[in-house]
């Protein structure tokens, strides 16, 4: 059974509907997978016997030949995601004990296509981190070791999802990224993930973070595997304003591995003083697998770039502050038990129930929109991220695509980047940008650092054209054939 | 800038976190921190530049002004730290004379 978890959703879809293996062996051996990981502490809550029910709904399908687009196909589900019955925590306190009376619409659609869940993935707390190390549930381990043999961050804040797909207790993966959380982790744990245009992926059902720039999306091992899940998870919702109503294209069909004279832009502003050497020489080799396939790259200036982590930690904190005043221990999660009067329950409850960067944040964002400082914070970095944007539709009169590195290093060890807030932020430094501008952005992993450890490429696209994304990204998979295994499997393997 | 304690406890009262004696300073330190760095947007020329909310540029739809929810009283009520009778329970918010 080893095998079935380490192929890709797309022949899995075909060995199911060869009758090769059936949904209940491939779920089986997931669960299997799941269990024996458990050191990376992937998981929040397992859901095996859901796993195993929807594998066998699934299997009928396929005898009847009545099969859905994913039927059977066991993915991890990140706990940002609510899910009707089963806890979703975000990854805090303050939501522990907290069962959804509904599905989120993303979970829902994965579902009505026959996607088997495993369980919710462990994740930082409120989605907030770049190394899953602010979960109250522990820190999620990479599956990929450090020559030293210290334990590796997986990335964050998908950590869980990122970790699950890599070690092979997945196929795929829900994530979300609001700065990076899905792109950063994917390139720390050596799969593919893609954070859509905002609006393509209904937000409706998960706990929100920063309403404006909150994307779900997929992580899964391969660019087509990325493509079958979005195509699943996108479309129209109505109960989510923000959502787009507009068609969902043929994603997969976008792969074609032909990008014959594709502009490629390439922003000159990417190129940070003291980037690592290796990072650099990654972002080459890229260029030049794309000219070797008929690319033609551009350099481009995004003249705003730098200020775009500075924009962020203002607008992500400010709509956080306000997302994050409904858990007041009144109507469900964790309520103090320390106090007499109302307002007392509210400060304790939140005091218990917030980890410190959630806390930061909150804070951070109550100062940035406080009467006297609203204009000079809050209305300035809206000020600025409209330049960004206007930075990257200049960009788009003269390029389809940007290609970028995904992160400016590879993973750091558990502790390392925590003694100050503000180094653990400039790991988006590259990520961000796609997130206040809205467009697309795709990570594949592209080589392997001096330590033996993944690095990724970014492929950014105009918005609502994810179609060039994958098709880029196909490309530099091809290119890359990228095919390291995180060494925490093949020690169990062995 | 650096926070003083009194912005510190104003935050944290608007935040609705109490924070304990002897995190001020700490948290003082990391807020200051984070807030010195942003300012460096003050070095960006937005004059006339509107501020950007969203990106979607989309009229925000609007539906008919109808009832289409309700009566699920126990689901709404299925999370909460105590409840009785159809309503949340808090702790007593008005205090009886005499």
């Amino acid at each position: 059974m080893d095998k079935l978890t380490h192929l890709t959703i797309e022949d899995a879809l075909a060995g199911l509907k060869n009758k090769d293996f059936t949904a209940t062996e491939l779920t089986q051996a997931h669960i299997d997978a799941m269990e024996a990981n458990r050191d990376l502490n992937a998981f929040i809550v397992e859901t095996p016997e859901i796993a195993l029910r929807q594998a066998a709904e699934s299997d009928k399908r396929y005898a009847a030949g009545e099969a859905r687009p994913l039927d059977g196909i066991p993915f991890a589900n990140k706990d940002l995601f609510c899910t009707e019955g089963v806890q979703t925590t975000a990854a805090s306190k303050i939501l522990e004990g907290f069962v959804p009376r509904y599905e989120s619409t993303v979970s829902a659609k994965l579902f009505a296509d026959g996607a088997v869940m495993l369980g919710k993935a462990n994740l930082d707390q409120f989605a907030m981190g770049s190394s899953n190390t602010t979960s109250a549930f522990g820190n999620v381990i990479s599956p990929w070791k450090a020559t030293d043999g210290k334990d590796l961050v997986p990335g964050g804040s998908s950590g869980g999802s990122a970790a699950a797909v890599a070690a092979r207790m997945a196929m795929g993966a829900t994530a979300t990224d609001t700065g990076g959380s899905i792109r950063q982790p994917a390139s720390f744990c050596g799969i593919v993930g893609i954070k859509p245009t905002y609006g393509r992926c209904s937000r409706w059902g998960v706990v929100a973070f920063a309403s404006s720039l909150d994307t779900p999306g997929p992580l899964a091992r391969t660019v087509k595997d990325n493509a079958l899940l979005l195509a699943s998870m996108a479309g129209h919702d109505p109960k989510d304003s923000t959502s787009a109503n507009r068609d969902v294209p043929d994603f997969v069909s976008a792969i074609t591995g032909d990008i014959k004279g594709l502009k490629i832009g390439i922003p000159k502003e990417f190129k940070l003083d003291g980037m690592p050497a290796e990072i650099e020489k990654l972002w080459e080799q890229g260029m030049a697998w794309l000219k070797e396939a008929g690319a033609e790259m551009v350099e481009i200036s995004l003249p705003h770039t730098k200020y775009a982590l500075p924009t962020y930690y203002i607008i992500a904190p400010a709509e956080a502050s306000s997302n994050l005043a409904r858990y007041d221990g009144v109507r469900y999660g964790h309520r103090s038990t320390e106090s007499k009067t109302l307002d007392d329950m509210y400060k304790k409850t939140r005091a218990e129930g917030f980890g410190d960067e959630v806390k930061r944040r909150i804070m951070i964002g109550a100062y940035v929109l406080s009467a006297g400082y609203y204009d000079a914070y809050y209305i300035k970095a809206q000020k600025v991220r409209r330049l960004i944007l206007q930075d990257f539709e200049k960009a788009y009169e003269t390029v389809d695509a940007i290609l970028t590195p995904t992160a400016p290093s590879g993973a750091f060890a558990i502790g390392e980047n925590e003694d100050d807030p503000i180094k653990m932020y400039l790991n988006d430094v590259f990520t961000v940008t796609a997130n206040l501008a809205g467009i697309p952005a795709m990570s594949v992993p592209a080589g392997l650092d001096a330590n033996g450890l993944p690095l990724g490429l970014q492929i950014l696209g105009r918005a609502w054209d994810e179609e060039t994304v994958f098709k880029v990204g196909g490309v530099v998979e091809t290119a890359a054939q990228f095919s390291a295994i995180p060494q925490a499997i093949m020690k169990k393997a062995a | 800038m650096s926070m003083d304690e009194k912005t510190i406890r104003k935050v944290a009262r608007l935040a609705n976190i109490e924070i304990a004696d002897h995190d001020v300073e700490r948290i003082g330190h990391e807020l200051s921190g984070i807030l010195n760095w942003v300012e460096q947007l003050g070095e960006v020329e937005t004059e006339n530049i509107e501020p950007l909310a969203n990106v979607v540029n989309i009229e925000l739809p609007l539906r008919k002004d109808e009832v289409t929810d309700g009566n699920c009283a126990e689901k709404v009520l299925a999370n909460a730290p105590e409840e009785t009778q159809g309503f949340f329970v808090v702790p007593k918010v008005v205090e009886q004379e005499g």
